[in-house]
């Protein structure tokens, strides 16, 4: 057992202090290549020998049970080769981090979609043809698919900090708005997937999972085996977005159906079932109520929302995570209800909370500020706080008023002028400014590295879901061993690799980053050994020790390999402190007065997200969260079926993520220069949520610019435009 | 999907010839295989036409154009002559789908492309247009691409066409060859039946026949042409409302004024009664209010489709600012 390093203090910035130069620069990703020429393998494309081919049958009723598969009527199908139903079917994928089972319903049904067999065949094809003729019979019980007319609801202890009520009925200036934004899906690329083979008592999983140490656990309770007698191998992953979190129901079903055949099993969900299965974004009803002083200071903060998930879920929407700590005022109040409907469940999208919650809180500190006369930027600055107003916890590092003095700067903000005065033809001009925060964690995470002379190995069953994982621990790896990225070959998603934190919440790279780090570290004070310095005089580049006056060829020191394993877990700081990534969201839209169509002219995100390991996937991941933006501002809702709650939008034609044509040329990303020490040795911070957090709200503070007109339901389809801008006569 | 039988057609009578109630024809496949996967068209033979000749050049014709049923979306709307002559068609085929689709699409394809209500795409859903006599879950469902014009108790369907909406105000007509070899050609805007009490009839085509052309009568000179989609995302949606618009003017008076409609109708929508409005008529926000009122109905089949009177009224609007070139103005620009 490696000892567990635990940040219980600040570290040394050690990485600054190393020779190799890699760490930082904006570095291709090393798995690119394969991903564009098709080598790269994913779940479902490496068949083994006598693979035959699962499809999940899906429950056509809302609410019920499952009394019985009329097998007879597809026995004669050629190629079929079973219908199985298993107590141990999952009836949606694990949350993330559960490591443990998710719901195995057994027989029984919770949502319209969900699985509820699997039908096993020689081919593809023929399995569909036969999931989709396979006569059910069930019972149906009463059931609400409304989260708003729901009864089943549980109303959280509201979390508070001195007296809400009475701060507010004393502001000079109050805000009261409703918001609505409809769910989402995290709509990766690559439809969920497994291969599952059996070789004696244990089961080999190909699966794309995003988080494989729980997952392993997850998928050996669900089976009711010993851990250890599960593998997991995930290397590529093609998107995930949360969505790939927990281990899902074609994962389950794969390991059963092939443990029952005796064949390896693959399961590939259609593009549909992915919709109907896979956890989405739930909608959210939100209030915010913000009170202030004339001088745009605020005294009292509010936030109480209303999720949706189905029975026995543990996961709600965090609504307001950021509401609580973004702001300061003498009275914050923040409740949240949890209504419980027959819909497909919800669980963790691309920063879970921030995405949705800023969306209302940015709209109302607007709307604020507007009703202050105040400029919009200005009453964000006003308003932050010394320290965090719920907990008293200091902030680690905080670059927001920086964030949004240098976005308004480079954007041209002093430019902005009165609401709906910039007008060219039928289309009316507007700019918007939000605040941008997402949390930022140290997970529980183990590497090992190898150093065999001048070259090195990485390996952890951490995930590269399309992030950059595979760049950044090269490089961490390359900067402390003093190799180039070339010489540094990164292993991952393999669960007989040491545990790493896997992909989600933005911890990945702080996580799994530190663990290399400090196995690299090890190795160093080995090295320092030989040479007979202390570490801290070792210098390493390009395959080079020096140190005490000597100076000798890695080659020559190593002699067949230094290997060591490092494990980190969060500490004290974690308590102490308060570690976020801070930013300012910027955009300039146009709004046809006639039609409601909304297009976004330029966008500016200015972030400080501690230690940038490698500028490039980091832009990456800061432009592809901004977009995601664009989408929830303007273009992506679920729709429901107000029968059946089913989800309607089932495919990617009717889902709209934002098109080419919705992202303009014009988008940039600045990251301000920033250390977070208290957060891990590698003094990093969450880089992948930070982009989509408060970006929608940019977009639409802007339409509210540029119109005079604010739309409350989100996103601001064409329709609510219009209806915004009839209701305000403008 | 279902096992099925290919075939390849080696002339129009060929293809006829295999054709039965079980069999259909491929041409780009862009719509058809998709459907083919979710068992929402389950044909048990594919007679594929692709390969045919002569049926993808489009060829000058009596002033005008004679475009083949092969002719790709691409080919046609990078055309020289339909981007100079019938600009409006150009515009409305790339508002539609994305290039990859389209480079593989062909005009007789698009033209039969089916419906994209929801319920139609999901075999768990009643649906009179798929499996005539189940019923309509659209009705009491989710609603917003179904039609505002031309529904029916059995159906609320729309036709999702771009394309053909364009060739709608341009007066197209359709060339269909019969398994006799004979040639009958009908107006675009006739090809379509409205659903009635048989949503599962969707064209006056019979058993057999095959789209073979498209005949665009000659280019009105002087015409400002526009295409206007509206749709929830910039790009690679289907419309929620469009407006394909033809307008000559006079001064400031519109002579004649042609239009069309698209994501509200089973069909390429027109009204005669709209154009007869506008001709004459001064190009100003009031006038295209009055069309606009004759246009949209009093009321909307379907609760979510209620949003799609107001859009509409606004498109059109919208759309004739723009050929009549008032949008352009700001100093109008700013009453509503
Ligand atoms: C994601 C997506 C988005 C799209 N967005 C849009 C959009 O925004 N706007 C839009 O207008 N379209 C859109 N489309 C639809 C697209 O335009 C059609 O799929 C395409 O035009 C169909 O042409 P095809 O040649 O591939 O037809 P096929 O799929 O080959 O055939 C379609 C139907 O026509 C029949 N058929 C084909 N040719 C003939 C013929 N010559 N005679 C008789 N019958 C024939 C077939 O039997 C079949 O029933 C979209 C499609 C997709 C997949």
């Amino acid at each position: 057992m490696t000892e567990i390093f635990r940040m219980n203090e600040a570290q040394p910035r050690l990485l600054d202090e190393m020779r190799q130069g890699v760490v930082g620069k904006p570095l291709s990703r090393p798995e690119g290549p394969k991903k564009v020429t098709g080598t790269a393998r994913y779940a479902a494309e490496d068949l083994p020998d006598g693979c035959v081919h699962g499809v999940l049958v899906r429950a056509t009723i809302s609410r019920g049970r499952v009394t019985g598969l009329d097998r007879e009527a597809i026995r004669d199908m050629p190629g079929l080769i079973d219908v199985i139903t298993d107590a141990r079917l999952l009836r949606n994928p694990a949350q993330g981090m559960a490591g443990v089972a998710p719901c195995q319903p057994n027989g029984e049904v919770f949502y319209h979609g969900q699985p509820i067999a699997l039908v096993v065949a020689e081919s593809l094809e023929t399995a569909r043809d036969a999931a989709h003729r396979l006569p059910v019979h069930y019972e149906e019980i009463a059931f609400e698919t409304d989260p708003e007319a729901a009864q089943d609801r549980e109303d959280k202890d509201p979390e508070t900090a001195g007296h809400f009520d009475a701060t507010f009925a004393a502001s000079s200036v109050t805000i009261d708005a409703r918001y609505r934004t409809d769910a989402q899906a995290a709509a990766a690329m690559e439809p969920h997937a497994a291969i599952a083979q059996w070789s004696g008592e244990t089961v080999l999983l190909r699966g794309s999972l995003q988080m494989l140490r729980f997952n392993r656990d997850e998928l050996a309770d669900s089976l009711g085996i010993d851990p250890e007698r599960v593998r997991i191998l995930s290397p590529f992953i093609g998107g995930g977005f949360g969505s790939k979190l927990g281990i899902g129901p074609e994962a389950v079903a794969a390991a059963i159906a092939s443990e029952k055949i005796g064949r390896p099993v693959r399961v590939v969900m259609s593009r549909q079932t992915v919709f109907d299965t896979v956890l989405r974004r739930s909608e959210t009803l939100q209030r915010v109520r913000l009170g202030a002083d004339g001088d745009g200071r605020l005294r009292a903060i509010s936030h109480d929302d209303l999720v949706s998930n189905l029975p026995g879920e543990s996961f709600a929407e965090p609504v307001s995570q950021a509401s609580q700590f973004l702001y300061g005022a003498d009275g914050l109040s923040f409740s949240q209800t949890l209504a419980r409907v027959s819909r497909t469940p919800s669980g963790s999208v691309r920063a879970p909370g921030e995405a949705v919650g800023m969306l209302a809180l940015e709209s109302a500190m607007d709307e604020l500020a507007e009703k202050l006369g105040l400029c919009p930027v200005e009453l964000r600055l006003r308003n932050i706080p010394e320290t965090h107003p719920m907990t008293g916890q200091a902030y680690s590092v905080r670059r927001l008023a920086d964030c949004l003095r240098t976005g308004a700067e480079q954007f041209g903000w002093a430019r902005r002028g009165a609401p709906g005065a910039q007008v060219e033809g039928d289309w009316r001009i507007g700019m918007g400014v939000a605040s941008a925060a997402r949390k930022s964690a140290l997970v529980q995470s183990a590497a090992r590295v190898r150093l065999l002379g001048d070259r090195a190995v990485v390996e952890t069953d951490m995930t590269d879901i399309g992030t950059g994982s595979y760049a950044i621990l090269g490089q961490i790896a390359g900067e402390m061993l003093g190799l180039p990225v070339e010489k540094v070959d990164v292993r991952l998603g393999d669960t007989s690799f040491p545990g790493a934190s896997g992909s989600g919440g933005s911890f990945g790279a702080n996580s799994a980053g530190s663990a290399v780090f400090l196995a690299a570290k090890k190795i160093r004070a080995e090295l320092a050994a030989q040479l007979g310095c202390a570490p801290g005089e070792l210098a390493l580049q390009d395959g080079i020790a020096r140190g005490g006056n000597i100076e000798r060829a890695l080659t020559d020191l190593v002699s067949s390999e230094i290997v060591h394993e490092a494990e980190i877990a969060a500490g004290d700081t974690s308590k102490s402190h308060l570690s976020s990534g801070f930013g300012a969201h910027f955009a300039e839209v146009a709004v046809n007065v006639w039609t409601g169509e909304v297009r976004v002219r330029r966008m500016l995100g200015v972030m400080a997200m501690g230690r940038i390991l490698n500028e490039k996937t980091s832009r990456s991941q800061a432009l592809g969260g901004m977009i995601w933006g664009i989408g929830s501002a303007l273009t992506e809702a679920l729709e429901h079926d107000p029968r059946t709650g089913h989800i309607v939008t089932r495919d990617l034609a009717n889902y709209h993520v934002p098109s080419h044509a919705d992202v303009p040329g014009d988008m940039s990303v600045v990251f301000l220069e920033e250390r977070d020490d208290m957060a891990n040795p590698i003094q990093t911070k969450g880089i992948g949520e930070l982009g989509i957090s408060g970006a929608g709200a940019a977009v639409l503070n802007a339409i509210a610019h540029a119109t005079g007109a604010r739309v409350r339901d989100f996103p601001a389809l064409p329709d609510r435009v219009i209806r915004a801008i009839e209701m305000a006569g403008v | 999907m279902r096992p099925f039988d290919y075939e390849r057609a080696t002339s129009l009578h060929d293809a006829s010839e295999r054709m039965s109630d079980a069999a259909a024809i491929i041409a780009g496949g862009t719509n058809l295989l998709d459907l083919m996967k979710i068992q929402v068209m389950t044909p048990s033979r594919l007679v594929d036409i692709s390969r045919l000749d002569g049926l993808d050049r489009i060829d000058d014709h009596d002033g005008g154009l004679r475009i083949g049923a092969l002719v790709t979306n691409t080919a046609l709307a990078t055309d020289p002559r339909v981007r100079a002559g019938w600009p409006v068609l150009s515009r409305a085929i790339l508002a539609g789908a994305s290039a990859q689709i389209r480079n593989k699409a062909t005009t007789g394809g698009n033209l039969l492309q089916r419906t994209r209500c929801p319920y139609f795409y999901d075999t768990a859903m009643a649906c009179n247009k798929r499996a005539p006599g189940t019923g309509c879950s659209a009705q009491g469902g989710s609603g917003r691409m179904l039609a505002l014009l031309g529904t029916s108790e059995d159906c609320l369907a729309a036709h999702p066409s771009d394309m053909a909406v364009a060739l709608a105000v341009l007066g197209a007509s359709v060339e269909i060859t019969a398994p006799s070899g004979e040639l009958r050609t009908l107006p675009v805007t006739q090809l379509y039946t409205l659903p009635g009490n048989r949503p599962d009839i969707e064209t006056d085509l019979k058993q057999g026949e095959i789209i073979t052309a498209v005949v665009l009568p000659a280019p009105r000179p002087g015409t400002a042409q526009t295409y206007r989609k509206v749709r929830d995302r910039a790009s690679y949606a289907f419309a929620l409302v469009s407006v394909a618009a033809v307008v000559l003017m006079d001064g400031d008076t519109i002579a004649e004024a042609s239009l069309a409609f698209g994501g509200i109708a089973p069909r390429p929508w027109t009204d005669g009664s709209v154009n007869a409005l506008l001709a004459g008529a001064e190009a100003s926000d009031e006038s295209f209010a009055r069309a606009a009122a004759q246009l949209v109905p009093d009321s909307a089949p379907h609760p979510e489709t209620e949003f799609k009177r107001p859009l509409l009224r606004r498109t059109l609007i919208a759309t004739l600012r723009e050929a009549t070139g008032l949008a352009g103005r700001v100093d109008t620009a700013r009453s509503l």
